[in-house]
């Protein structure tokens, strides 16, 4: 009996969880005749909304900007935050009690909140409409999760193993290069994808601070996509463009599955 | 001459915290920095616009006007309607992410064949950007697109609400479902099966154990949620854009400043909605108690503490 329960629960949250997947996957795969024909399964099934949006440079400039500006991202906050949780979680020093306050303030005031200062900043520095005008602005929320996530997978590592390298002759930075990294890349590679995903999902900036293929990136280029017809919102180029930047970010919550739900949640639980 | 053997070591004890000192914040500057350059000086800066009479427009009447701008958004019947939006959707949609991310974790937690198959599931609404579940929700509620039913679900008010909180509950209950999950993994079996041997009902067990067990996830995950909707936005511009009564305050805000170019207005709505997730933050800092220097602490390694990997 409990049994019985426990599947008809996991069958109806894999429902819920894939069928709105599975229907944009639909839609991607129909032709203008048979959109609005409302089956899941597609009568008729074309690769022509795919062919579509590859040949628009509006998407594939999309899709570059949306690449290059998500790894700069990543790599910078990475870069930046692990050696500030590193001596948060294992050094004491004056102001300490300061920085996560300022950490969590940061990260949560609401995006919308600097859109105003930024635009116009951007246009009297010249940053707007380009790379680094989303970097800087991504790096405000990525530097603090970076950290936050980082500083969960220190907490994990095992000092004694630093501290006995140390003992044996090594520099603190030779045991922290040698043997608290390479514990800590777990963590790391965690705060690497959540940096990611973080900046391939941000729509507030993306739209209020670009505003041509030159640095929009592909959560603001769906929104604005052009439709064929005046008034008809072009469905199945954005339904295959929406298939487009899912697939790359699914693989790699899938591969990393494990390691993501344990970065996810490492903050939380405390004991 | 007498010999002062105390003497180097306590230059050396002194020396070293100092030398660690200067290490730590070697560390950590480079990060506050670019914090307090990319985080804090423009919301400084926003502060600065609100005082300013500023609209792009007509650059040439800008000045100072202290808390005029406040006063006019205060004054304004649109920031009250948008707020009452905003509160709708937050309230409904966390208490919905809540309760069903604890059914699911309770679910998952008597996990028995398949359930890696549910976990990787759950993982597909997160992995989707908003822009694109929001694009999936709507199409599912357009007439002529829609497998499910007939009706125009974003031509009225209440459907409007209706798709939008449901976009959100599908795309954050399985991030809270997971971390009240790893919440549960911390509450001991052993502890749950001695209150049901003592004869605790299930409703018992569930406030006496389960619940102080998993405070401070339950907390984590209500605070982190409640900031997130509150400042929603993705969803209700891909769906509705505000029409049907739906609009947020981050959608107002965004509408004057990349809209109306009406820096100084936009910027008081922006500068007021900050205000509200800080004093949201604060305040379930404060009734909770919550000690959140904790999650800095390093974690004293048990040898029968089980690989967080495990958990599931």
């Amino acid at each position: 009996m409990r049994r019985l329960g426990w599947y008809a629960g996991s069958a109806v949250i894999l429902l819920v969880a894939a069928v709105p997947v599975l229907w944009i996957l639909s839609l991607s795969l129909k032709s203008p005749a048979t959109v609005t024909d409302k089956r899941l399964w597609p009568s008729d099934p074309t690769l022509a909304n795919y062919r579509s949006i590859a040949g628009s440079a509006l998407f594939t400039h999309a899709l570059l900007n949306s690449v290059g500006i998500g790894l700069i991202t990543t790599v910078l906050a990475v870069v930046l935050a692990t050696p500030a949780a590193y001596a948060l979680t294992r050094l004491q020093f004056r102001g300490k009690a300061l920085v996560l306050p300022l950490t969590l303030a940061i990260a949560v005031f609401p995006p919308v909140a600097i859109v105003g200062p930024l635009f116009d900043l951007w246009r009297a520095l010249r940053l707007y409409d380009t790379w680094p005008g989303l970097v800087i602005p991504y790096l405000s929320f990525s530097v603090p999760l970076a950290m936050w996530t980082l500083a969960a997978a220190f907490r994990g590592v095992p000092w004694e193993m630093a501290e006995a390298a140390q003992a044996d002759g090594a520099t603190p930075w030779q045991s922290f290069r040698r043997v608290v990294l390479p514990l800590a890349r777990p963590g790391m590679i965690t705060a690497a994808i959540l940096v990611f995903f973080f900046a391939w999902n941000d729509f507030v900036f993306a739209i209020s601070l670009t505003s041509s293929d030159r640095s929009r990136t592909v959560p603001a280029a769906l929104a604005f996509f052009p439709g064929d017809a005046q008034f008809a919102q072009p469905v199945g180029s954005i339904a295959a463009a929406a298939v487009v930047v899912t697939v790359p970010v699914l693989v790699a919550a899938l591969v990393f599955q494990r390691r993501l739900v344990a970065g996810l949640t490492a903050g939380v639980v405390t004991r | 001459m007498t010999e002062a053997p105390p003497q180097p070591p306590r230059t050396r004890r002194k020396r070293r915290p100092r030398a660690g000192r200067r290490t730590a914040w070697l560390l950590t500057a480079p990060a506050v920095v670019v914090m307090l350059a990319v985080g804090a000086y423009p919301v400084g800066y926003a502060i600065w616009l609100s005082l300013q009479r500023y609209d792009l427009r007509f650059p040439s009447q800008r000045g100072f006007v202290g808390l005029g701008n406040y006063a006019a958004v205060l004054g304004a019947r649109v920031f009250w309607t948008d707020l009452g939006a905003t509160a709708v959707i937050t309230a409904i949609a966390v208490t919905a992410e809540l309760v069903l991310g604890f059914a699911i974790a309770l679910t998952l937690r008597r996990g028995l064949a398949g359930r890696r198959a549910v976990h990787a599931a759950l993982l597909l609404p997160y992995g989707i950007i908003t822009v694109v579940a929001a694009f999936a929700w709507q199409y599912a509620a357009t007439p002529d697109l829609s497998f499910l039913s007939g009706r125009a679900w974003l031509g009225e008010r209440w459907s409007s609400f209706a798709v939008v909180i449901a976009t959100e509950v599908w795309k954050t209950t399985p991030l809270a479902a997971l971390l009240l999950l790893a919440g549960l993994a911390a509450v001991p079996e052993e502890l749950m099966d001695t209150a049901k041997m003592d004869g605790a009902t299930a409703w018992q067990r569930f406030r006496r154990v389960m619940l102080p067990g998993i405070r401070p996830v339950l907390l984590v995950v209500l605070l982190y949620r409640t900031l997130d909707s509150v400042r929603v936005f993705d969803t209700v511009f891909i769906q509705t854009n505000g029409a049907n009564g739906t609009e947020t305050v981050s959608l107002l805000a965004y509408d004057q400043l990349a809209g109306r170019l009406n820096l100084g207005l936009g910027s008081a709505v922006s500068v007021l909605l900050f205000l509200l997730s800080a004093a949201i933050a604060l305040g379930f800092v404060w009734v909770f108690r919550a000690d959140l220097r904790e999650l800095y602490r390093p974690r004293p390694v048990e040898p029968d503490e089980p690989d967080p990997e495990d958990v599931w």
